[in-house]
């Protein structure tokens, strides 16, 4: 199994090649997207049959000579293998229409298969080394995507900042695998495993910087609203629907998997972070106008959630109640499952939506429900699964978080009995200020009146990019009427992690859920769906039927005062002026400032909106300015005389052998 | 035979709310008249102008979408939904297993969802004001109705509404300090969550009040009629809400014979008749709000769902 | 019926936070001078009936100590204070309400966690009740740490009282010649509140704390 998921990944750098070739030709997209999404559906197939067999794995002789590299594949790596390789499908079939309208297609194409196979490749790995080559080689693929416009200047410092973050996640990965490791020093990770380190919360909390950082936990997120806007965006589908998932990968293998026996307060810390970075995210994602920005943010409340149910589990399986850390943790996996799905949804709409107008600005756009009419139905979609309403998947997920939450209070620690209800408030609010975030988003790009002529004049999207999309939102559909297939194949992962699996879900009658006991609590997706579908069309045949269905078109009645000018709507920026007042005067500072001019003056009155990034000013913005300093210091030795380069020499060799003196 | 007793239980409470709704509705609208000193609409005058709107024709702004005529049906549906799993005179619906308190909570947040969408539709700034307003309550009212949830669910050992409301009736939860907290919670939110009084005012069309007016402003005919109903559904659901979880008495259990439904229906009769009176006596006694006080009023009732459900957290007597 | 006794008890103790909270969020003078009196009104309720399930009569006279003092006379003179003073403004927060009841969350948290860790071994709903009343002390500090107006100041002393004479009540048996030294010191402290408060009005015009520190001893 593991040696044929090898064998693809090695067809998909071979394409490689084949795209340096063809970029420039006409052809070059549909050869290399094909290929991809060819490849791409192989692995697919490969992760779903290893997903109930047994492990398998491989040792290559690559890499160092004495160590080589070793691959495996069990069922959490099937899993993750999965959910890359299906966002990597979609991926690659939006491309193949998304890609005519792309610039520079040398600069993407080579890359674009290159980044498949690092992903796969880090899911496969089973030794710290080719773990280790393969996420720097996912990341700097990514960053060369990511700088594919690079002569736009926003893409420039977002591609510099992504490096900077990445290099610093992989330094925290390199210690981390080093303490796991030992002295001993062996690199593979059933050697870590057996090694059973004694520097497990250090290992974690690394782990957290490392994979934390690629994830995008806060205050580790900076580089995440910057980069995966930058990119072409089904690559920023890619980055946001499917890289943060190896990294949660990454989390999940180290902190389940590898450290062994859990100590208590670790949950905490990630309890902690993951809250905070709900919140956050969301709140950041409000305050945005930039559609694709918007998405970016929101996939960091996203992970927040993710985490929020790794670190019930990781409390669970500390105080050894397996049961309730299976349900924790297939809600978290769960989740990594649904927002890979409707996150790339989202992207692809909001590519979409790109090439037809050429605006990324919410407040240049609208109205296009009415000339995009099939993009804007499946952006629905994505947008009510990602605001977690019944029936589509979202729901489900967070509905099973929820519900480990309740079973907390079992939990004997008091930290953990104060911060679980906290956390448990902030994923409410997170939740329900996604909500407000979609209804913006959807509602300022797609309804209204058009704000511009470019969004006046905008096309429908191609055939290719509508199948991508459509798939995706049927599978949103599905995920949410019958969750308990995806809850049945997450089950011999969830065994492998914590020992223990949640009943069978597949058999229960009427395809409910019953997480934990038909006592306690169930849901079934399917008969709220048939409930709402029926009710709404049974009162609408009634009403039509006996009351009236005719219906006339007018101006709008706005009260009794039309409005001609699109630019008295609602734009993004003013929807979110009461959320901005109520959470953002603490949370950004946020003050509003009236530029009036005396009377008389015919220049027209202008409102600011101040908005600071306090994790920028308070971490970042010292640190960098640190790091100045410091260089500033330090460039003093570049221009010494002969003299005191010298005695610097002099001086070390004095201090060396004075060392060696006294040393015992 | 109980199968069949138990479809028609639910297909009864189904007809039951959705008749019920515009009378509650009527009944609040007369009581806030007397106490005003005036007469007031009769108590059927909801129904008639239920009617009356069905019949009409649907005026629709030109750039309306096909969205916004596909809202109200779905609007009413989901508040439907909801509405009949709420147990009125009866606890053990037969679907009461589809969808637990989490999931009846989340069809009303899509309502409202779908709702402030309409509001964008048009793209008049009236629609604007309503929208932007409504998810500011919402992301305060959702998390404090969670924070309810997790309170009750500790308390009763479950999230189905049918199981909380049969535990609670059976008086081996007592007294407790946390249940009084999720009341007053649970009222707050009910009162946000329906417009009315201080958070809103259903009867206004002055822009600087309005909230839940101001996103169906451009709906007429039947349109309008339906959401009218979904928000009297909205009020019926929460007044039973309340009833069912804190006052549960009278309610039947399934298995019971129909004289226990008979007395279960009157119980919930006399069970809106008082909440309905309750709140037509509150929003007479106090003024709106401004719209920067309202999320300090519901950050009041997150705040007290959090202490109930860390009180819950802490120990088993809270 | 044992059980049902001490539910009423926790359900008092209970109330008692939720309207420091009540306190905290209130914005305009004369609400909260209603809310203390129902703040101390509860008090009296809970006193009674912790002198009616512990059978000790002196209690009831604590009970009605605190009905009289505190939720009638003492809200009604500050009410007329506030009159003459002329301030019938709004209260000026340091902080705003949505903080100020996060941080008085934190506050029951941590007396919660404190009571609960520190009292091992006592008897369960005691515990509780003391962890309750610990929260009304806290709550009533926060009050008197985040309000810039002195009578705000002077209510938010006033719960804190309430705060300890629930936690004296709630542990059995509290000698009555304790409690008239409390009600003593309660009602000179309001005495020298009182003419405090005329003084610093006749003299600086004002009450409000931020402006009288310029006519403190040292420059800062």
């Amino acid at each position: 199994m593991v040696l044929t998921a090898l064998t693809v990944c090695a067809a998909l750098l071979a394409i490689v090649p084949v795209a340096i070739i063809t970029a420039r030709s006409a052809h070059g997209r549909i050869i290399v997207y094909g290929a991809s999404l060819a490849a791409s559906l192989a692995l697919l197939l490969i992760a779903l049959a290893s997903l109930f067999a047994p492990a398998s794995t491989a040792t290559l002789p690559l890499g160092l000579p004495w160590l080589g590299s070793h691959f495996r594949l069990d069922a959490l790596g099937a899993f993750f293998l999965a959910v890359v390789n299906l966002g990597g499908a979609a991926a690659s079939l939006y491309a193949i229409g998304y890609g005519a309208h792309e610039t520079a297609p040398q600069r993407v194409l080579p890359f674009y298969p290159a980044f498949l196979a690092g992903m796969s490749l880090v899911v496969l790995a089973d030794d710290a080394f080719s773990f280790l080559v393969a996420w720097e080689f996912m990341s700097l693929s990514s960053w060369a995507l990511v700088m594919a416009h690079h002569r736009v200047a926003d893409n420039a410092r977002a591609g510099y900042i992504y490096l900077i973050m990445a290099s610093a996640g992989t330094a925290a990965l390199i210690l981390t695998f080093g303490l796991l490791a030992g002295p001993d020093g062996g690199y593979t990770f059933a050697q870590m495993r057996a090694a059973h380190s004694d520097y497990g919360a250090a290992v974690l909390l690394l782990a957290l910087l490392g994979a934390g950082s690629k994830a995008g936990l806060v205050p580790l997120h900076v580089w995440l609203p910057l980069a995966h806007p930058a990119a072409p965006s089904h690559v920023s589908a890619l980055m946001s629907g499917v890289m943060t998932k190896v990294a949660v990968y990454g989390f999940v293998r180290i902190g389940f998997d590898l450290v062994g026996e859990p100590v208590w307060w670790w949950s905490m810390v990630v309890l902690a972070l993951a809250g905070i970075t709900a919140v956050m995210g969301v709140l950041y994602a409000l305050m945005q106008h930039d559609l694709k920005r918007l998405l970016a943010y929101h996939t960091v409340e996203n992970i927040g959630i993710i985490f929020i149910g790794l670190g019930l589990a990781l409390a669970f399986k500390a105080y050894g109640m397996p049961l309730a850390a299976a349900l924790a943790l297939t809600a978290g996996l769960l989740h990594v499952f649904n927002h890979s799905v409707f996150k790339s949804l989202l992207f692809f709409g909001a590519g979409a939506v790109l090439n037809a107008t050429g605006e990324r600005d919410m407040e240049h756009l609208g109205g296009l429900i009415h000339r995009m009419p099939q993009t804007a139905f499946v952006f629905l979609v994505g947008c009510a699964a990602i605001s977690a309403l019944p029936p589509l998947n979202g729901f489900v997920s967070e509905w099973l978080t929820f519900q480990a939450i309740l079973l907390s209070p079992q939990l004997p620690s008091w930290g953990l009995k104060l911060i679980v209800p906290a956390v448990g408030a902030l994923l409410a609010l997170s939740a329900a200020l996604a909500a407000a975030c979609f209804v913006k988003a959807f509602g300022v790009t797609f309804l209204g009146r058009a704000r511009t002529p470019a969004a006046a004049r905008a096309a429908e999207a191609d055939r290719y990019s509508l199948a991508a999309m459509g798939f995706l939102a049927a599978l949103c559909l599905v995920a949410g009427i019958i969750p308990g297939i995806f809850m049945d194949a997450l089950a011999p992962a969830v065994a492998s992690l914590v020992g223990q699996r949640l009943p069978t879900q597949s058999g229960v009658e009427w395809v409910s859920i019953v997480p934990i006991a038909e006592s306690r609590s169930s849901y079934n997706g399917l008969l709220v769906f048939l409930f709402v579908i029926t009710s709404g069309t049974l009162a609408a045949s009634a009403i039509h039927r006996f009351a009236s269905d005719r219906l006339r078109r007018a101006p709008p009645w706005d009260c009794g005062y039309p409005d001609a000018s699109p630019a008295t709507q609602y734009t993004a920026d003013s929807f979110a002026q009461p959320i901005r007042r109520v959470f953002g005067t603490v949370v950004f500072r946020a003050r509003e400032h009236a530029e009036m001019p005396p009377p008389g003056d015919t220049r027209p009155a202008r409102l600011k909106v101040d908005l600071r990034d306090l994790v920028w000013d308070t971490i970042y913005a010292p640190l960098a300015a640190g790091v100045s300093i410091a260089a500033d210091r330090l460039n003093h030795l570049q221009f010494l005389t002969i003299r005191q380069f010298l005695s610097l020499v002099f001086a070390a060799l004095v201090i060396l052998l004075l060392v060696l003196a006294i040393w015992p | 035979m109980a199968l069949i007793l138990d479809l028609a239980v639910q297909g009864a409470q189904m007809l039951l709310v959705l008749l019920l709704a515009p009378l509650l509705t009527g009944l609040v609208r007369k009581v806030k008249a007397h106490l005003l000193r005036r007469q007031g609409p009769p108590l059927i005058q909801p129904y008639r102008d239920l009617v009356r709107l069905l019949r009409k024709e649907v005026v629709l702004a030109e750039n309306a979408s096909w969205l916004f005529r596909v809202i109200p049906y779905l609007v009413f549906a989901a508040t439907w939904v909801a509405a009949s799993l709420v147990p009125t005179f009866r606890t053990g619906l037969l679907f009461s297993w589809s969808a637990d308190l989490i999931a009846i909570i989340a069809l009303l947040g899509s309502a409202r969802f779908y709702l402030a969408l309409a509001g964008l539709d048009v793209g008049t700034s009236f629609g604007g004001i309503g929208s932007s307003r409504e998810v500011m309550i919402a992301s305060l009212a959702e998390p404090a109705m969670v924070m309810i949830v997790f309170t009750l669910a500790l308390i009763a050992g479950s999230t189905q509404l049918s199981t909380m409301a049969s535990i609670l009736i059976s008086g081996e939860v007592g007294l407790r300090v946390s249940l009084g907290l999720a009341l007053i919670a649970l009222i707050i939110v009910a009162i946000a969550e329906n417009a009315r009084i201080p958070v809103d005012n259903p009867a206004t069309h002055l822009e600087l009040t309005m909230v839940h007016e101001a996103m169906v402003l451009e709906y007429s005919g039947r349109h309008l009629a339906l959401i009218d109903l979904a928000a009297s559904l909205k009020l019926l659901l929460y007044v039973s809400l309340i009833g069912c979880l804190f006052a549960p008495w009278g309610m039947a259990a399934p298995g019971t014979g129909i004289a226990a439904l008979g007395i279960g229906v009157i119980s919930y009769l006399g069970k809106l008749a008082v909440g309905g009176i309750l709140l037509a006596v509150f929003e007479t006694s106090i003024a709106k709000m401004r719209v920067f006080r309202v999320p300090e009023f519901l950050g009041a009732a997150l705040m007290l769902g959090l202490l109930a459900t860390l009180l819950r957290f802490v120990s088993g007597s809270l | 019926m044992t059980g049902l006794t001490f539910d009423i008890a926790h359900m008092l103790a209970g109330t008692l936070v939720l309207v420091s909270f009540l306190q905290l969020y209130q914005d305009r003078l004369y609400a909260l001078l209603n809310v203390f009196a129902v703040h101390a009104f509860v008090l009296t309720l809970s006193v009674a009936w912790q002198a009616y399930i512990q059978s000790a009569p002196h209690l009831y006279v604590t009970a009605a100590i605190a009905l009289v003092f505190k939720a009638i006379i003492i809200p009604v003179a500050l009410h007329r204070i506030i009159v003459r003073l002329g301030i019938h403004r709004e209260i000026e927060k340091v902080v705003g309400v949505g903080t100020a009841m996060l941080i008085g969350m934190a506050l029951v948290a941590l007396s919660m966690v404190v009571m609960l860790r520190v009292t091992e071994g006592a008897d369960l709903l005691a515990r509780e009740d003391l962890a309750f009343a610990l929260s009304v002390v806290l709550l009533g500090l926060l009050m008197m740490v985040t309000r810039r107006n002195a009578v705000g100041q002077v209510v938010g002393f006033m719960s804190l009282e309430n705060g300890l004479v629930l936690a004296a009540t709630g542990a059995k048996g509290m000698p009555l010649v304790v409690e008239i030294s409390v009600a003593f010191s309660i009602l000179i402290a309001f005495i020298v509140i009182g003419i405090f408060l005329f003084r610093i009005r006749e003299r600086f015009d004002t009450v409000d704390l931020q402006a009288l520190d310029r006519f403190r001893g040292e420059r800062r």
